[in-house]
């Protein structure tokens, strides 16, 4: 892997850096220091700007009208992105466009016309609904929710668990059994959220102070057979496909915060004294810091060496495993080193660290947790017959 | 936890107000027959947290406001957001009449049982 940026990518680092000091900060000071949104006129204000810089649409293809950007370029500019206060979960605000759920460029053409294009246009939001009270980290066993075909249609019945925006969403990726247990009992529907049968219960309260999650009722859901996305019994491959893929900018984005953490800590020993002498001359803290930059250079190796593989056509299960391991796990030492070195003043809600310390936490859990990314990276080694 | 809030009113009086102390979380207002009529919030930004805010609906009350209930909550933000999306739901997508405040493009729909 070359480890230097070329020139433009650089350029774009250096854009979206610009753009997160000039746009972001400041709207950020006047915000609450839990707030995941702003207001529609303000994002509609940043999305222009990001669409003026040729970056709207991160995760689009080209083809689709999306920035035409490698997987590199696209963790480099997460680590950007997400150098501000809501920065892990809500990413300068969504700017850079929301999540794009690339299942769906795998939509039928009526399916594209109907639910992809309108997405793409900002006019329609959708939601990803895989997980279920049972689990969400093992999708072929765990999912319970069953669909019984009736004529032309299926009736969808369960319980959807930790599900992102299903509450403002206007349809939704929903998994469901179709079959018998395992993968190819699995299948992939698209449902919209204002169709009889479809309940967001309520809102799951996490640490997280973005992103909420939800947790989804579906009572004899009605949902017509062309609303299958892929084919029936496919629906394990295309919510795997999205796991792998998606693991490594998810990665990129704990690093920015934790980048950030870490300068607020190297500034702060600098200036606070005790004892009569700054933090910085004490060993205790130089050492946290040392160990701060050790965990950032491994994960930005790690995630960056995934994104690569990616953009080179090769596997990368586990490059991306490990990718999403170590930096999740790296990137919450440093905002906790960060945070102790800050004092009181660390856990206030005046400094964005509290919240990172948060979130963090459930960057080891979310998108897989460590432990499987582990199982899934052991698999790689013994190959897959390992249970 | 329930979705919605079932606590006991408080009388919107000083007494009241005064047996608050300064954490983070939810409030609502509501008139003699118990209607909420402004669903409110003690962010990290409120001097002296639900006390402060409080305090402060107190000396200016949204018309026909006479008691309150609050709910400590660290998760302010999103329990705000939940207890505005039931009370939506329960009442024909309107929101409480004081609720000026909010933008309903920043809410979701919830249905709870």
């Amino acid at each position: 892997m070359d480890l230097a940026l070329s020139d433009e990518q650089r350029m774009i680092v250096d854009m979206v850096r610009r753009f997160v000091r000039e746009e972001i900060l400041p709207l950020e000071e006047n915000l609450d220091p839990d707030a995941d949104e702003l207001p529609p006129e303000e994002l509609e204000r940043l999305v222009a700007i990001v669409k003026e810089m040729g970056l709207y649409g991160l995760d689009t293809p080209p083809e689709y009208g999306g920035p035409d950007i490698d997987l590199v370029t696209r963790s480099l500019i997460a680590i950007e992105c997400s150098q501000h206060r809501a920065g892990l979960y809500a990413p300068c605000y969504y700017a850079f466009g929301g999540s794009r759920q690339a299942q769906m460029f795998e939509a039928t053409d009526e399916q594209k016309d109907k639910y992809l294009h309108p997405m793409l246009r900002g006019e329609k939001r959708v939601f990803f609904g895989l997980s279920e009270p049972s689990g969400g980290s093992d999708p072929a066993r765990a999912i319970q929710t069953r669909a019984v075909r009736d004529g032309d249609d299926w009736v969808l019945n369960g319980t959807k668990l930790w599900i992102s925006g299903a509450d403002r969403a206007d349809y939704g990726l929903l998994f469901a059994r179709t079959g018998g247990p395992g993968r190819k009992g699995v299948t992939c529907f698209i449902v919209e959220t204002d169709w009889p049968g479809f309940h967001v219960r309520r809102v799951v309260h996490t640490l997280r102070s973005a992103k909420y999650a939800t947790e989804i009722q579906l009572e004899d859901l009605r949902v017509p057979n062309a609303n299958i996305l892929g084919e029936e019994g496919g629906g394990f491959s295309i919510a795997s496909e999205r796991l792998s893929r998606q693991r490594i900018p998810y990665a990129a984005e704990c690093i920015g915060v934790a980048v950030k953490a870490n300068e607020m800590a190297v500034e702060y020993a600098k200036i606070r004294e005790t004892f009569g002498a700054p933090l910085s001359s004490r060993q205790g803290i130089q050492w946290m810091l040392v160990e701060n930059e050790i965990d950032l250079r491994t994960a930005r190796l790690f995630v960056l060496d995934a994104a690569d593989k990616a953009d080179r056509g090769e596997p990368y299960r586990m490059e991306s495993a490990l990718a999403k391991l170590i930096s999740s796990e790296a990137c919450g030492r440093v905002v906790d080193r960060s945070m102790q070195i800050h004092g009181g003043l660390g856990v206030a809600k005046d400094l964005p660290l509290e919240r990172w310390y948060r979130e963090l936490r459930i960057r080891r859990i979310g998108e897989g947790p460590s432990e499987v990314q582990k199982h899934v990276i052991a698999r790689e080694i013994f190959g897959s017959g390992l249970h | 936890m329930a979705v919605r809030l079932d606590k006991p009113w408080i009388p919107l009086t000083a007494e009241g107000v005064k047996q608050l102390a300064g954490h983070l979380g939810v409030y609502q207002l509501a008139n003699d027959a118990g209607d909420i009529v402004y669903i409110g919030v003690a962010g990290g930004r409120s001097l002296f947290g639900l006390k402060g805010e409080l305090e402060a609906q107190l000396k200016a009350p949204p018309a026909g406001a006479t008691q309150f209930r609050v709910e400590v909550n660290m998760a302010y933000f999103t329990r705000h957001k939940e207890l505005l999306g039931a009370y939506r739901n329960d009442h024909g997508g309107d929101l409480p009449v004081a609720n000026t405040d909010v933008d309903v493009r920043m809410l979701g729909r919830l249905s709870p049982g």
